[in-house]
């Protein structure tokens, strides 16, 4: 439709015909600021959300997956094919997903729960975010399961939204995630566990 | 249920409608609930930042350089999303956006689509221009899925059933789920039932539709912001995706995403953060759909985009909390607008967008709607883009009034005003009169006028004058 491109543009600038001279936009916010303890923070913001959250030394991390799957009742999991292997643990099914391989929808939707790192997670506002880069996958295979394990490094917790964004890589898919998956739409109350994963758990591993 | 774009076709006017709604208990009690709920956390939520007034102005700066420099951030846009493998389509008004959407999905054999909550589309009416295309698009936010179920019309930017309370949803669920014959009216097992319903619809879906809450420019990212998860599934599953998108949303760089991603959550659903933002640039291989379009819509924009004062409506991110904070809006609800925009953002975007229309009662619905505001400016207060909105209302309202012509009651009683205060000896005399008018006050107010004083006195009440003016009281006891 060429000639309605043709059309939309000229009517813009038709419109800015008047030659709006709007002053340069001011960044003197705060892209960065103190938060004190970021990982404190972050574990309290998630929970927040009602998700669930421990923290874990690295070398304790295995026992905890272990423990936190068995704790769920988990028993078929799926991970992305690049996840550590030494986070595989428990007595579980693990199904990998990877590119030249992506298992069914189906096998998504049936499993128990999935286990993920992530990119970045955000302090102030308890967000996780993925890129389907390293040990993340595509994004289905985050969302089809009711059950989402992530494993968050501190040394991937910023303090600020800004702080996040200058990080990320716009061209990978990206996922904010910010606890559970919810809804406002009952009378403006927050219900956690609609179709996204209803249960969140993050693990902050120092 | 027919529509015309923007507007409800066959809405009544402004005052009509909200006479008919202030009479609705159940609604108001609704509306006084939600509305408190939400007004308290959004406060909560914004006092958090210690740079939300920078952040504001940052936001509507932003805005302001896209909307100067339109036509060069849309090409760009246009450039970043085709090079990442997308396609972009350029639509002058709702009907052509919709039969594009209509050809994108017959050409990808889907019969039946899932939709994300979008104002976009339901600004256009897509829903009914797919249903008389033979395609069903369902809504899968639950508030639109409510409205879709209910056969019911939106009444809130980011709630749309935020008329309906829980018991009313519960029977809607009853009557239209073939699996929630038994439901309860608990919050947690509503969302439930509507999981069900639209899980296997997610699954087999072949084509989703979104609208975009922001579009990066340099970079073709498009931006979701969502709480349920619908949208993930919307914008991941189906092998293809079409986005629309009004064109007043994109914005110039990634880094401008820092702003927005603050503003919006907290004065939308008031929370630090929506639980799932989705950002997606053109079409990634082996993750998400294989098809991307992206529709840029006018549809009354570039009309709206010439009006040096009113332009600003554009800068608008659809947040909603104008209406929660409106004392007209809490009071009458969103479907006395007849809009899909309702509240002071509608009174102020729907006659813009919808100008014009050609149709008698859809221009006085149009004409109506600056009107419905008292002028308070919590609107602006609250607003995180910095819209005067009462500045623009002020503006549209004299268009209306120079529309109307020389001989309007209003215009009758102004040049009557003119010349009675023209002359010392006139005004005096008014003066001594309109104190007779203490003869029908009753308690300190005055109800009820006769013509042509009525058309005041319908509305509202008005003070009872004082029993000697001032310049007669200072000539008695100082002169």
């Amino acid at each position: 439709m060429a000639d309605s491109r043709d059309v939309v543009l000229g009517r813009i600038r038709k419109a800015l015909a008047d030659r709006p001279n709007p002053p340069a936009v001011s960044r003197d916010y705060e892209r960065a600021r103190p938060v004190g303890d970021a990982v404190a923070l972050f574990a309290e913001r998630v929970a927040d959300y009602r998700a669930v959250v421990h923290r874990v030394r690295e070398a304790a991390l295995p026992s905890r997956i272990e423990e936190s799957l068995r704790a769920r009742g988990a028993r078929k999991m799926i991970a992305p094919v690049d996840l550590p292997g030494w986070w595989r643990v428990g007595e579980v099914v693990w199904s990998l997903d990877a590119p030249a391989h992506p298992l069914p929808r189906a096998k998504l939707d049936g499993s128990d729960g999935v286990l993920t790192g992530c990119a970045v997670a955000i302090a102030e506002t308890g967000t996780i975010v993925l890129d389907a880069g390293e040990a993340q996958g595509r994004r289905a295979v985050t969302l089809l399961p009711d059950y989402h394990l992530c494993v968050v490094r501190e040394d991937q917790i910023v303090g600020t939204v800004p702080e996040a964004i200058a990080l990320l890589n716009p061209a990978h898919p990206l996922t904010f995630i910010s606890g559970p998956s919810a809804t406002s739409d009952i009378e403006l109350d927050r219900v956690e566990g609609v179709h996204g994963p209803r249960n969140l758990e993050v693990l902050v591993v120092g | 249920m027919s529509r015309n774009p923007v507007t409800w076709l066959g809405s009544p006017a402004f005052p009509d409608a909200a006479r008919t709604a202030l009479a609705d208990t159940q609604l108001r009690g609704n509306l006084a609930h939600a509305t408190t709920t939400i007004r308290t956390k959004r406060a909560a939520a914004v006092a958090e930042l210690p740079d939300w007034e920078r952040l504001r102005r940052a936001g509507e700066a932003i805005k302001d350089d896209v909307l100067s420099h339109l036509d060069v951030y849309l090409t760009r846009l246009e450039a970043s999303v085709t090079a990442r493998g997308g396609q972009v389509h350029w639509a002058r008004d709702a009907a052509e956006a919709n039969e594009i959407v209509l050809g994108l999905v017959r050409a990808a054999g889907a019969r039946e689509v899932v939709k994300v909550k979008s104002m976009a589309t339901a600004e256009i009416g897509l829903n009914e221009a797919l249903e008389a295309g033979g395609v069903t698009a369902v809504e899968t936010d639950l508030a639109e899925l409510i409205v879709q179920l209910g056969d019911d019309r939106p009444s809130h930017i980011l709630v749309p059933a935020i008329h309906r309370n829980r018991s009313e949803i519960r029977d809607i669920f009853r009557a239209t789920m073939p699996h929630a014959r038994d439901v309860s009216d608990r919050p947690a097992d509503l969302a439930e039932a509507a999981r069900l319903h639209l899980r296997r619809k997610f699954l087999s879906a072949k084509v989703g539709i979104s609208g975009a809450n922001f579009a990066v420019a340099d970079t073709g990212s498009v931006v979701v912001v969502e709480s349920e998860g619908n949208g993930r599934m919307c914008l991941t599953l189906p092998e293809t995706l079409i986005t629309v998108m009004g064109l007043e949303k994109v914005v110039p760089t990634w880094a401008d995403l820092e702003v927005f991603l603050q503003l919006l959550p907290r004065s939308s659903t008031a929370e630090r953060m929506n639980p799932y933002t989705s950002v997606w640039s053109g079409v990634t291989p082996g993750d998400g759909p294989q098809t991307f379009h992206l529709v840029l819509v006018d549809n009354g924009r570039t009309a709206t985009l010439a009006d040096r004062v009113g332009r600003q409506a554009l800068r608008c991110i659809r947040c909603s909390a104008c209406l929660n904070v409106c004392p007209v809006y809490e009071r009458t609800g969103g479907q006395a607008y007849g809009s899909v925009y309702p509240g002071p953002i509608g009174a102020i975007l729907t006659p813009q967008l919808g100008g014009g229309s050609g149709d008698p009662s859809t221009d006085a619905l149009l004409r109506s709607l600056p009107f419905a505001s008292s002028l308070c400016g919590a609107c602006y207060e609250v607003c995180p883009v910095r819209i005067d909105i009462p500045e623009v209302l002020v503006h549209l309202r004299s268009r209306a009034v120079e529309a109307k012509g020389p001989y309007t009651p209003e215009a009758v009683a102004m040049a009557a005003a003119s010349w009675v205060m023209g002359s010392p000896k006139r005004f005096h005399l008014a003066q001594r009169l309109g104190s007779l008018l203490r003869l029908v006050a009753r308690r300190g107010r005055i109800r009820r006028l006769p013509w042509p004083g009525s058309k005041w006195t319908d509305a509202r009440d008005a003070p009872v004058p004082a029993a000697e003016s001032f310049s007669a009281w200072w000539a008695r006891t100082r002169g």
